[in-house]
């Protein structure tokens, strides 16, 4: 082992003093000279050596530490042999990790009935969870990249919030009216955009989703503007509003009032719809419709030798993600009781792309796991305050290097014969747009 | 030219800017026989079969395809999925063209959208699982089913279509092509990279969907075993024009074949066509 190693010591040594002499070249004025305006405007300037001497140490010694664990690893495309007890156990956990994570989510009020906190982040997360999803039919099946999420989040919650404040309607009236005005907001995305491929498809997608923000940022006389649009009403339980008057549901049932139990109602509420969303599209793919899908991520021109209308699959595709974004966007309106264009940032967009990405596009576990990371692991570097968005960054880069296809990778077939095996992240195509 | 022809091919031109890849071509494909379209590479076979199947608008020309009830469908009206779905016509790619992420099951219940959309009620009825659905899935399913076992693929239908042999996925591809059920089936050069077992297969393949599917096809191949093999009839082309016409002995005697595959020049080429003609 010794022996094997003595070649490499030099090669890291040499490795790691270039890495150290560019750390050096490029710090040597950013750190180690300071310069500042003086009192009069003159320039003054002071040298910190110390600084810069410790920033190269540094990274003399990072690059020593990553080239071991490279060494470690072994190079790319290693094959470790794991043995067979491990990987049955590890499929074993695999299969479980699904049902597990449905009871636990299913008793999370019951367990944390006290802790508002959590119980709030449970309501967040499981909205990223509905986002994630819906996103996931349109960049994960269809392979169509789509930058301007947030705008079908936007309709769905500005529907609810218009139609509850001016006319009176109930939410679950609003709930199906604002998937469907979603939906034919996507549907209107959609054609233009059918041409387009790529790159090209993420910019125009981008610019719809900072056109809805600019409109409701910029339409004060319906929107309201910047100061948004408040007093939207709390949402009831089929009518029973959860409320401490006599009507209440509490009175009803005979127990007494407590403001929890409208986050708990709120909480069951989303849960519901992020359910609703995997159950529609775990249907879909196993419909024509969602084969459609997956083959015109596959292979366009193959789709339409095939005879597929690719135009009304594309569309399809768009409006059924617009659709769950829609859903979500009015639960998202009636949980806050108050919305402005500021909810409604490209920030959420590539938020909740990055959720379909990390979680391996396609996969609805995985879809759901990254939202848990996201948005619980984001809550959990709460402690390390500013520090808190480099740890979560540097966590991404990791993960993307050590799954590049996110965490769950492989593609489950709609359809088997005689097994129902994986297929390898390696064949599946990830969409050309 | 015979009466009972599927296509027929008038006087087809596609031109790329200054570049005549087709011109002035015209030939036709006989109901329920082998039409085999040959020539040196670049004579423009698969501009031909890019306009057939609706790939490319052809610049002049017609092309009609008449079914076997009679009505007559004028192609080049048509444009991309339309073929396929209305006219009828499928077609399989030089370099393969299979949705290598989905299963060889997977990739043939795609080619059956169109009937499958219909039984699904366009996705409503299928969403609430109805009994209608579930019996055109099942049909679907057993379609797929009785191709992987024609093509000898059954035992691997679970598994990836990219993860196939070259030969079985070039099978596969003819297999998908089969599944819309097409009136016309184009193969743009299906023997290409196969080896001579492989070639014996494909050939068998094509003859046995020819008596029992009753199905038209016209092929693009390099291949000559398969070609004289199989062909009912062969056209010949050469920088965009037809060179010769006829069954697979009356062209593979032809002078001007001849010379357009052995690269003869100018003057021997004129000899040989005038002592031939």
């Amino acid at each position: 082992m010794q022996t094997s190693r003595a070649p490499g010591v030099a090669f890291i040594f040499k490795k790691a003093l270039i890495s150290a002499l560019v750390a050096l070249v490029l710090f040597s004025l950013m750190i180690g000279v300071r310069t500042e305006a003086g009192s009069d405007g003159q320039l003054t300037y002071w040298t910190r050596f110390g600084d810069l001497a410790m920033m190269v140490a540094t990274v003399f010694g990072g690059s020593i530490i990553v080239e071991l664990l490279r060494q470690w690893w072994g190079p790319v495309g290693t094959v470790r042999v794991v043995p067979a007890q491990v990987t049955s156990a590890l499929s074993l956990a695999g299969r479980l990790v699904a049902p597990v994570l449905l009871i636990f989510t299913f008793l999370v009020p019951v367990i944390f009935y006290n802790e508002r906190y959590i119980l709030d982040l449970g309501i967040l997360v499981l909205t990223y969870v509905m986002l994630g999803w819906g996103l996931n039919v349109v960049v994960g099946l269809a392979g169509l990249l789509d930058l301007g999420y947030v705008a079908f989040y936007a309709v769905g919650a500005y529907s609810y919030a218009l139609l509850a404040t001016n006319f009176g309607l109930s939410f679950w009236i609003c709930l199906p009216l604002a998937g469907i005005l979603a939906a034919f907001w996507g549907v209107l995305l959609g054609f233009p955009v059918l041409r387009l491929r790529g790159d090209y498809l993420a910019i125009v997608t981008l610019a719809f989703g900072e056109i809805i923000r600019l409109v409701l940022l910029n339409w004060q006389s319906v929107t309201g503007g910047p100061n948004g649009v408040s007093g939207i009403p709390r949402p009831t339980m089929f009518g029973i509003p959860l409320s401490p008057g006599d009507d209440g549901l509490a009175a009803k049932l005979g127990i007494e009032f407590s403001p929890t139990h409208r986050i708990v109602f709120l909480f069951y509420l989303i849960l519901a719809l992020a359910l609703l969303t995997n159950w529609v599209t775990i249907r879909l793919r196993r419909l024509p419709i969602g084969r459609a899908w997956e083959a015109l991520r596959e292979d366009e021109v193959a789709c339409r030798a095939l005879g597929i209308n690719t135009t009304t699959t594309k569309l399809t595709a768009f409006a059924t993600g617009a659709m769950f974004g829609g859903l979500a966007g009015a639960f998202f309106a009636t949980r806050q009781g108050f919305i402005s264009p500021e909810s409604f940032t490209f920030h959420e967009s590539a938020l909740v792309l990055a959720i379909v990405v990390l979680g391996g596009m396609g996969s609805q576990l995985g879809v759901a796991l990254a939202a848990l990371a996201m948005i619980g692991g984001f809550e959990l570097f709460r402690g390390l305050d500013q520090y808190r968005m480099l740890v979560f960054g540097m966590a991404m880069v990791l993960l993307m290097i050590w799954r590049p296809r996110g965490l769950i990778g492989h593609r489950a077939p709609t359809v088997f014969l005689e097994r129902n095996q994986a297929i390898s992240s390696d064949l599946v195509k990830e969409g050309h747009g | 030219m015979s009466a009972d022809q599927i296509l027929s091919v008038d006087h087809l031109s596609m031109r790329f800017g200054g570049i005549v890849a087709v011109n002035d071509l015209s030939f036709g494909a006989e109901r329920r026989k082998i039409t085999a379209l040959i020539g040196p590479n670049g004579a423009g076979k698969t501009t031909v079969f890019n306009c057939i199947t609706g790939f490319y608008k052809p610049t002049s020309g017609s092309m009609r395809l008449a079914h076997d009830d009679g009505h007559t469908i004028q192609l080049e009206r048509l444009n991309d999925f339309r073929i396929s779905k209305q006219a009828k016509v499928a077609r399989t790619f030089q370099n393969i063209r299979l949705f290598p992420g989905m299963t060889a099951l997977e990739n043939l219940m795609v080619a059956q959208h169109n009937a499958l959309m219909r039984a699904s009620g366009l996705t409503l009825l299928g969403l609430i699982g109805a009994p209608s659905w579930r019996v055109a899935e099942k049909a679907a399913i057993d379609l797929a089913r009785t191709w992987l076992e024609r093509i000898g693929l059954l035992d691997r239908a679970d598994d990836a279509a990219g993860n196939l042999p070259y030969g079985d996925q070039r099978r596969l591809e003819i297999a998908r092509a089969m599944c819309t059920e097409p009136a016309l089936l184009c193969l743009d050069e299906p023997a290409a990279g196969l080896n001579a077992r492989e070639s014996a297969a494909l050939s068998e393949l094509l003859l046995s969907i020819r008596a029992n599917q009753g199905t038209s096809i016209l092929l693009i191949e390099h291949d000559m075993s398969v070609v004289m093999e199989i062909s009912d009839h062969v056209v010949v082309m050469d920088y965009g024009v037809k060179i010769a016409e006829g069954t697979p002995q009356h062209v593979r005697d032809d002078p001007r074949v001849i010379a357009a595959y052995l690269g003869a020049d100018e003057e021997e080429a004129i000899a040989v066509m005038e002592s031939g003609t």
